[in-house]
């Protein structure tokens, strides 16, 4: 089973966004960049799904991504130590922030002559203002693709993923490989890698280096980006703990919640 | 290019989803300041009365056994097909389980630009506005597409349900059954069945209260503490995607997009950011409480009361004070 990973790494959220002097974009420079958390899940059900398909011959999770950062490879020796057999990343000028339609372009390019049985995106990314990878990828691959998966089980040619819906219904589907699946959860939480093996493997870790084509843009142009102004905010009570607790308790009281 | 505007209505187990409803309203105010039509189209399998439910000023239906459930591969290749037929000024697609399978596909093979996460579509002189909710609904952008057509993908609750409810929506004058653009006896995807949620221990969608829990729980030790709160105030514990996701509660107890709808008469939001998906399924509670370590998370733009304080001390604070 030859699985790649196309992955993406997205400004930390945890951290105060700021806009650009002229209010057209992030700041970036002043971002941390992590890792897009759905693609924890896609290098997750990637690896559970080589181990589980078995043939360890022609197995192999190959995790790719365009290095927008110039940090990607220390995400990358991550997912040698979660499970990855090969590591690549694609370079040349391509911002931070760089757009979906090129990041799936170029995904599309460096992968199409690797023979995947199925490549795993995560099902969005927080910055995807114009569209997720993973079916842009499939478009140019001319792959079938399945989006919001939860689990994937492949053997002879064939596999059978699971597609949630709201209210947790869920669709099963068999579909012909290849094809592309959008990871919205590994069917188990993404397995840890400790620090000191991270450490251990980014001395001998192989990154694979493509060199990548032009941007193809994404068709679209921000005129202003901007914090949203809410219809209204909480009033927020300020006190310590204990404080709080004593307001929270009143209100369940008011709504005659309370025995 | 013509001004029409297509929205791709869905439906499951024989109800067509609100956001088709929400879709068809705004299309018909954009088609109208363009000078063109609303054009709905929906695919299924004996689905004539859901196409005349639709307010759309025209409706297409595609019936086919091969379309009786969403299928990412047949919707995909027959709205490509439909697109490059009609050329229409815009393409509306939900931005749902349903419709991020379709929307980023279209935009590579159609070579139409795609708008993600809209939750605003203005038209000022001739051109579209549309604006997307972005970084876990940090973020608000304003773009202007290239080129005269393009394709969008909306927020489930950004517009109105066509002025109110479904029914609301007066049914179109023309509704037409086409052929399938494309053939569907070789389709590489194949549906096998739906799988309905397995029944919990408690129903998060009837309770009064709800202890309701994010990653800020911070590890698996620390659910109890909720559970202990929960129980002393006679309620049950629901959570946010990634709690479930960990396996720390049943799937059952996940509220949002992808998990269950509540309405509860208190929501407690703790260490919760209040990402858009988190949102969808809790916004309609009668009183929100949040309490979030940042100030500037958005689920208190939807709170109706807030504190910044650590949960891990508030929680237990509060379980000793309705203990009394
Ligand atoms: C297709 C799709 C469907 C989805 N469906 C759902 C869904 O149904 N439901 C859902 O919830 N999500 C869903 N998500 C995921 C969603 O996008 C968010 O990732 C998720 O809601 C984030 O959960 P969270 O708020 O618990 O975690 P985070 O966003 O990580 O937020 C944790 C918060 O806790 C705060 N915090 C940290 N420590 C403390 C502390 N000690 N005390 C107080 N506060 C603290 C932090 O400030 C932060 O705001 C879906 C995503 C996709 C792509
Ligand atoms: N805020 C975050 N959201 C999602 N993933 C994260 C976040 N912070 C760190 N990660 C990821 O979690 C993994 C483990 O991180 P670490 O504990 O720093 O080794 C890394 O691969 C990060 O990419």
């Amino acid at each position: 089973m030859n699985i790649i990973v196309p992955i993406k790494q997205i400004p930390n959220l945890t951290d105060e966004l700021e806009i650009n002097s002229d209010g057209t974009n992030l700041d970036h420079d002043a971002l941390q960049y992590v890792l897009n958390e759905f693609d924890e899940h896609a290098i997750e059900e990637a690896v559970l799904t080589k181990e589980s398909a078995g043939d360890a011959v022609r197995s192999a999770v190959t995790v790719i991504g365009v290095d927008t950062t110039g940090e990607l490879d220390s995400v990358l020796h991550t997912a040698l130590a979660k499970g990855a057999d090969k590591v690549a990343k694609i370079s040349g000028d391509f911002p931070r922030g760089t757009d979906s339609h090129t990041q799936a372009k170029l995904i599309a390019d460096a992968i199409k002559n690797m023979s995947p049985d199925i490549v795993m995106t995560g099902v969005q990314a927080a910055d995807d203002r114009d569209g997720q990878i993973g079916p842009m990828i499939a478009a140019h691959l001319g792959l079938p693709y399945v989006g919001v998966v939860t689990s994937v089980a492949a053997k002879d040619g064939k596999a059978v993923v699971h597609k949630e819906y709201a209210g947790g219904v869920m669709a099963e589907f068999e579909v012909t490989l290849p094809m592309v699946v959008g990871v919205q959860a590994a069917h188990q939480p993404p397995r840890y890698a400790p620090v000191s093996k991270i450490r251990q493997i980014a001395k001998t870790a192989k990154v694979d280096d493509i060199s990548g084509g032009d941007p193809v843009g994404s068709g679209s142009n921000v005129r202003k980006m901007f914090k949203p102004e809410s219809a209204g905010h909480a009033e927020m009570w300020d006190g310590d703990p204990a404080e709080v607790a004593e307001k929270i308790v009143g209100m369940i009281r008011e709504k005659g919640l309370l025995k | 290019m013509g001004n029409d505007i297509l929205v791709l209505a869905e439906h499951l187990n024989g109800k067509v989803s609100d956001i088709s409803f929400e879709m068809i309203g705004k299309a018909k105010e954009l088609a109208q300041k363009f000078g063109g039509k609303a054009i709905a189209i929906l695919m299924g399998s004996g689905v004539k009365s859901l196409a005349e439910s639709l307010g759309a000023d025209s409706v297409l239906y595609v019936d086919d056994p091969a379309l009786a459930q969403f299928n990412p591969e047949a919707y995909s290749r027959a709205l490509a097909a439909v697109i490059k037929d009609r050329a229409p000024r815009v393409v509306m697609i939900g931005n749902t389980s349903m419709g991020m399978d379709v929307g980023a596909w279209l935009s590579v093979s159609t070579e139409l630009p795609l708008i993600a996460y809209v939750n605003g579509l203005a038209i000022e002189g001739s051109t579209l506005v549309a604006t997307s909710q972005i970084y876990g609904g940090k973020i608000q952008a304003e773009a202007i597409p290239n080129g005269e057509s393009c394709l969008v993908s909306c927020l489930a609750g950004a517009f109105p349900v066509g002025a109110g409810l479904a029914p609301a929506l007066v049914p179109a004058q023309s509704v037409e059954q086409i052929a399938s653009p494309v053939p569907l006896n070789d389709l590489k995807v194949k549906f096998i069945k739906l799988i309905e949620p397995e029944k919990g221990d408690v129903d998060i969608t009837q309770q009064p209260i709800l202890v309701s829990i994010g990653r800020g729980i911070g590890g698996q030790e620390n659910i109890e503490l909720a559970q202990e709160l929960a129980s002393a105030l006679g309620c049950a514990v629901s959570s946010s995607r990634p709690i479930t996701d960990a396996g720390w509660l049943p799937k059952t107890r996940q509220v949002g997009k992808s998990g269950l709808t509540v309405k509860p008469k208190i929501y407690l939001a703790l260490g919760i950011s209040g990402a858009p998906e988190h949102l969808e399924g809790m916004r309609g509670a009668e009183l929100i409480i949040a309490v979030n370590t940042d100030a500037k998370a958005p689920i208190f733009d939807v709170a109706h009361y807030g504190a910044t304080c650590d949960m891990l001390d508030l929680i237990p604070a509060l379980t000793e004070k309705i203990k009394g």
